[in-house]
């Protein structure tokens, strides 16, 4: 009988590391939604546990109980991690065939609207509303859809706000507006300035920038068109089955439900109520 | 041992190489394989999978977020995202690049050796960068096996030879050989 691998020298049984990491993330998950009331115990696991590991490679802690430790007593180490948690990087235009797709399928039907609502939930930086205000000015609804985004985070939504985006990103940006149907130069939506691209303040004079918890929050409103395109991905399966309630509590009838590349409502809860826009580019419209 | 997942990286020449090791795995060895080859984010959904499904009998699929993970099945990670495993499911992010790449094989492989441990078999293939190194050095860690493509034999050897600088591999085998030091893993008494 050979030993048993998971009894040390004192006779107790301990579990592996990756048991005490998943145990300490845990723990740390519960301090912060008791000290800040933010609750990630929901987060999918394995992008939560890169977001820690990189959050205390930044803290310059060795262990998760070390970064807890910060955390609790800290409220500006706690601020970081929030950052970390929120920013979902993205790009403008991302996915141009769902833009394109968007401008021939929601477009022709907000338009039978004297006036519209759209709810990009998780908006993150921002780069996602600029493109939706740019494809809805191009297409003459720009004074007649209210564009709210909304994000957990307060200083990530004031940066969306500011509408400032990296200058070396706009080669890759100009590519995918071209590929999603944009009709005029890219370059017209944005001013130079030191290393950023300010785009241009009147595309967002019909957006409300606002704080929203996905988690927590209750429906605030009834969306013609709810865009949120890999948010829900860093959710587990829980959470997300809570937000497909949400959303579609929160959409007109023959509203649309724009999801991210890899998502799906298929095997969510309201799965019978939505009818297949674009399966490619996951498009559905709440039928009931 | 009873090997779960076989997670396979390349970059540059990845796509001929899954092919040839695809088309010669035996049917015996049924653990899940996943792949992460290097894509660019123009690179058009289902090409690589439809690519690698003309060689192979198994199922040949991109997983969506959270599907569960199944034995005998060949997944290939969708461009601009990064693939994960999570208790069963995939998980997938839109996180930055690592060295340039999303796809990452590190951001994969680490997953695995986490959720998987003495169950993982990771597996470096050609590629023109260092990608992956890392990973496979987090499976051979917890436990798992980790294989290296012969680097003399790689369409690109800067792949494997990082990751024989960053772990003492299991095997370093040319690439005909692999299928059947996997039989040997999965499907012979020890």
């Amino acid at each position: 009988m050979g030993a048993d691998p998971l009894t040390d020298a004192h006779g107790w049984r301990s579990g592996s590391l990756d048991d005490l990491e998943a145990l300490e993330i845990e723990l740390l998950l519960e301090g912060i939604h008791r000290r800040y009331g933010f609750d990630f115990r929901e987060y999918a696991p394995a992008s939560l546990r890169r977001r820690v590991r990189r959050r205390m490679d930044g803290e310059k802690v060795e262990t998760i109980s070390a970064l807890q430790d910060l955390i609790l007593h800290d409220p500006a180490v706690m601020e970081r991690l929030l950052l970390d948690l929120s920013i979902n990087v993205t790009a403008m235009f991302r996915d141009p065939g769902f833009y394109a797709a968007f401008r021939a399928l929601v477009v022709p039907q907000l338009r039978t609207y004297p006036f519209a609502r759209i709810w990009v939930a998780g908006c993150s930086t921002g780069e996602e509303v600029y493109s939706l205000a740019i494809l809805l000015a191009e297409e003459g609804l720009a004074d007649r859809v209210r564009v709210y985004a909304t994000d957990i985070n307060q200083a990530v939504l004031e940066q969306a706000r500011l509408g400032v985006f990296p200058l070396d990103k706009m080669q890759e940006y100009t590519q995918n507006y071209i590929k999603a149907g944009g009709t005029r130069a890219f370059s017209e939506y944005y001013v130079a300035r030191y290393d950023g691209a300010q785009f241009a303040r009147s595309l967002v004079d019909n957006v409300v920038f606002a704080q929203h918890n996905l988690a927590t929050d209750a429906a605030f409103n009834e969306f013609h068109a709810i865009v949120c395109r890999n948010v829900m991905i860093y959710f587990d399966k829980s959470l997300q089955e809570h937000v497909h309630r949400l959303f579609h509590e929160s959409l007109a009838t023959f509203g649309v439900l724009a999801l991210g590349q890899k998502e799906t409502i298929r095997f969510s809860p309201h799965e019978e109520s939505y009818e297949v826009l674009d399966e490619h580019e996951k498009l559905y419209r709440k039928v009931r | 041992m009873s090997y779960e997942l076989i997670a396979v990286g390349a970059s540059w020449g990845g796509l001929h190489a899954f092919g040839t090791l695809l088309a010669a795995l035996p049917d015996e060895v049924d653990a899940a394989i996943v792949l992460a080859q290097h894509r660019g984010p123009g690179s058009v959904r289902g090409t690589l999978e439809s690519l690698l499904q003309q060689h192979v009998a198994r199922p040949v699929s991109e997983p969506d977020d959270k599907e569960p993970i199944e034995r005998a099945h060949v997944y290939v990670a969708p461009a601009d995202y990064h693939l994960l495993v999570d208790r069963g499911r995939f998980a997938l992010t839109t996180d930055e690049r690592v060295q340039y790449a999303r796809p990452s094989v590190d951001v994969l492989f680490e997953s695995v050796a986490t959720a998987y441990r003495e169950r993982a078999i990771g597996i470096v293939l050609t590629g023109a960068n260092a990608d992956g190194a890392a990973g496979l050095a987090a499976i051979k860690e917890r436990g798992g096996v980790a294989i290296v493509q012969d680097p003399a034999s790689a369409a690109r050897r800067q792949m494997p030879d990082a990751a024989l600088a960053a772990t003492v591999a299991d095997a370093v085998l040319p690439l005909e050989e692999i299928p059947r030091f996997l039989y040997g893993l999965c499907c012979e008494a020890p």
